[in-house]
């Protein structure tokens, strides 16, 4: 004990790289960030007037924020516990799998090595209303499908494809976390008569949870700021701002609309949100955790 | 042996001394949007100029589609790095021209630098979008067009459509006729919505698009499509989508395919798809037509306005670039450049010696529908409603528009309810553009 606090310095020192990237990379441009959100500034910079927190209640009045909200709380719970379930589900299956073990495996971790809008342009192609196949054979089936002017159809396609290329990386983890569970366990369950049904829920699940929490996190992040290049390239938050979630409206509105006060004070909100949920999940749902 | 060195090593110097001397040259940065095939013709273009003349060296760069090349010029500039020219579409006008310190006026440039520069070379209908309100330049255009109307011909013959109609109100009944005849499953389609049903519509049927002479005359415009012919057109559009006359297809160029695939009998589009259409429509006849205008809200149509691209030029370069940058414009404006631009892009040309210089090559005749779009432009003085639209914050009230009419066609709101959200929007837009630059 003696002997390592007489280093005090050396711990700073192993951080060091790491502080460096972290303060470069984000308290830096948080903290411009945050000055940014109390001026209205043209966009080259050449004026700006400080405004106190006239951009913040512009946005919480604005009806369009309200409606990205939404739009983010249905978006993000959906493409959570979808991609977690289904997941779940592959991971559970692949691991009783004996034969060809190895290439299920490769191909249900594939879509993860796919970049975001790759993935959205690919999901575009199958439903696009005019060349798709998928959209195509719909019609077939007497299914109108035109993602561009119904909202509802562009938020299903939003939602697959945003789970579709977060599923591999859940699976990655859950396979790992069904492989470390004991044989012995399940094997004592089922010699005391619990059914398959039962040894999941009572033995493998619980001693998943570690596993689950961390992904629960890990999804919560995705779908709030990794989406945006699947959504971009799908519906680019359309129809009518239907699949707008609110990094997407971050984006729209610095990067389009120029109207950097606005977009960096909409920054702030979504940092202190998705700091909020985090914050929760591990003050309530990680009691439930059993390590 | 010895002699293969020494003319090794004089091919050496000699190569060495050219690249010397082209580094010698100033050099001028210019950002650009175009990909494919117009990227090859611009860096042929610059080539052409560099190798005309010795001092200066123009370098041009793709920076991705409009939006991405405007966003990164405005960064470039906040950290010292602007491009001497950027390629700006037609909507960030205002935002470039309100940005004094950053942007330096064409006119002022030509005059400046000594370019023997004639602001009436310049077809009006086309430069008319980027002068100030005083008639200078303050960019130059380099790729405009304007929309017209595709017309798949096999389609309306066998609905037993001899002609495409003039007005919108002929347009629906042949329509009918075409969806009716089973001709068709989709009457028209178009892209661009904002910009062709609206912005077009307005300037065609002389009624503003918004106050001050839809912004030319000072930043307290406000939007007035809510109020206008405009509301109608759009009733107009969301009856015909009820039985089919009219499809919603996307706010960009989406909706194309609907017409190569033979979905729809019409298109309304850029007059410079029209290379895309050739090239897609290889199973049908095709023709190009006037934008329809609504004979019930003018009798004689005006001009139609563009869209497109203008040159501008950033400020904090030395006098050296700024005379290269002169010269260069001279040169694109040059007959000879503009119209072998304009005949291979299919963008309209942009100076009147550009247009004879084409009808000499016989140009047009040789490639029928080619001059729709130039005779739809000039056929009239542009009057204050017709000669553009200058609204700082255009870009994002466009995507409003956009949006606005997005929930129309989904039966989100009725046509009027969606017409006052999108000038309610786009007006709290417009207050902010003008606090944020007076």
């Amino acid at each position: 004990m003696a002997t390592f606090q007489r280093h005090r310095l050396t711990p700073w020192i192993l951080l060091a790289p790491q502080l460096a990237v972290i303060a470069v990379f984000f308290f830096w441009p948080a903290a411009q960030a945050i000055v940014q959100a109390f001026y209205i500034e043209d966009p080259f910079g050449l004026g700006h007037e400080f405004v106190w927190f006239e951009n913040f209640a512009r946005i919480f009045t604005s009806f369009e924020y309200l409606r990205a909200l939404g739009v983010t709380a249905l978006f993000s719970v959906s493409v959570a516990v979808g991609a977690m379930s289904l997941a779940l589900l592959l991971a559970v299956q692949a691991d009783r799998v004996i034969h060809g073990a190895h290439s299920y495996k490769t191909l249900l971790i594939w879509p993860y090595a796919v970049a975001p809008a790759v993935a959205g342009v690919l999901w575009m192609f199958m439903f696009d209303p005019n060349l798709g196949l998928l959209s195509a054979g719909l019609e077939n089936l007497g299914i109108g499908w035109n993602h561009r002017v119904n909202g509802g159809q562009a938020m299903l396609l939003v939602i697959l494809a945003s789970i579709w290329k977060q599923m591999s990386y859940n699976f990655v983890f859950f396979l790992a976390g069904l492989q470390s569970i004991p044989k012995s366990l399940l094997e004592a369950a089922a010699i005391d008569g619990a059914g398959p049904w039962r040894r999941f829920w009572t033995v493998t699940f619980p001693l998943l949870s570690p596993t689950s929490f961390f992904l629960l996190v890990m999804n919560s992040v995705y779908v709030f700021f990794e989406t945006f290049g699947t959504i971009d390239a799908t519906t680019g938050g359309g129809p009518g701002g239907a699949t707008r979630t609110l990094v997407y409206k971050v984006y729209e509105d610095g990067f389009e609309g120029y109207d950097l006060g606005s977009s960096a004070a909409q920054s702030v909100i979504l940092l202190i949100l998705v700091g909020l949920l985090t914050l929760l999940q591990f003050r309530y749902i990680e009691r439930k955790v059993q390590y | 042996m010895m002699r293969f060195t020494t003319s090794t090593l004089a091919l050496g110097v000699a190569c060495a001394s050219v690249s010397l001397s082209a580094h010698a040259a100033t050099e001028i940065e210019w950002w650009h949007a175009m990909g494919g095939e117009l990227g090859d013709k611009i860096d042929e273009i610059a080539e052409e100029f560099n190798d005309s003349q010795s001092d200066y060296e123009i370098k041009p760069s793709f920076r991705g589609d409009y939006s991405e090349t405007m966003t990164s010029a405005i960064a470039a500039f906040r950290a010292d790095e602007a491009p001497a020219i950027v390629q700006i579409f037609e909507v960030g006008t205002a935002t470039m021209m309100a940005a004094e310190g950053a942007t330096y006026p064409v006119h002022e440039l030509m005059n400046d630098h000594g370019a023997d520069f004639d602001p009436d070379a310049y077809l009006p209908a086309v430069t008319g979008y980027y002068t100030s309100s005083d008639g200078d330049m303050l960019s130059l255009p380099f790729n405009s067009s304007t929309p017209v109307v595709y017309a798949n011909r096999d389609i309306l013959a066998e609905a037993g459509v001899d002609d495409v109609p003039e007005t919108w109100e002929e347009l629906g009944d042949v329509l009918t006729q075409v969806v009716e005849s089973d001709a068709a499953s989709c009457g028209m389609t178009t892209t661009w919505p904002s910009w062709i049903q609206l912005e077009n519509f307005s300037a065609r049927h002389d009624i503003p698009f918004a106050s001050e002479e839809n912004g030319f005359g000072g930043l307290d415009a406000r939007l007035q499509i809510n109020e206008t012919a405009a509301v109608d057109h759009i009733q107009r559009l969301k009856d015909w989508q009820e039985d089919d006359r009219f499809r919603y297809d996307g706010r960009f160029d989406e909706a194309a395919p609907a017409f190569y695939t033979g979905r729809c009998a019409l298109l309304m589009a850029s007059s410079a798809s029209l290379a895309g259409v050739r090239a897609n429509a290889e199973d049908f006849e095709f023709s190009v037509n006037p934008l329809p205008y609504s004979s019930e809200v003018i009798d004689e149509p005006q001009n139609s306005i563009i869209g497109g691209a203008s040159l501008w030029v950033m400020r904090g370069k030395s006098d050296e670039e700024y005379e290269g940058i002169a010269e260069f414009f001279s040169y694109l404006s040059s007959p000879e450049v503009q119209a072998d631009w304009h005949q291979f892009s299919g963008y309209l040309p942009i100076t009147n010696a550009a247009y004879e210089l084409s009808q000499e090559q016989n140009f047009y005749e040789e490639n029928p529908g080619t001059d729709v779009s130039i005779e739809q432009m000039t056929a009239t003085e542009p009057t204050e409603n017709s000669k553009g639209i200058r609204l700082g914050n255009m870009v994002q009230i466009r995507d409003v528009v956009e949006e606005e009419l997005e929930n129309i066609f989904s039966d989100e709101v009725e046509v009027q309810e969606g017409m006052d959200n999108a000038v309610e929007r786009s007006n709290d837009l417009l207050e902010r553009f003008q606090r944020a630059n007076s």
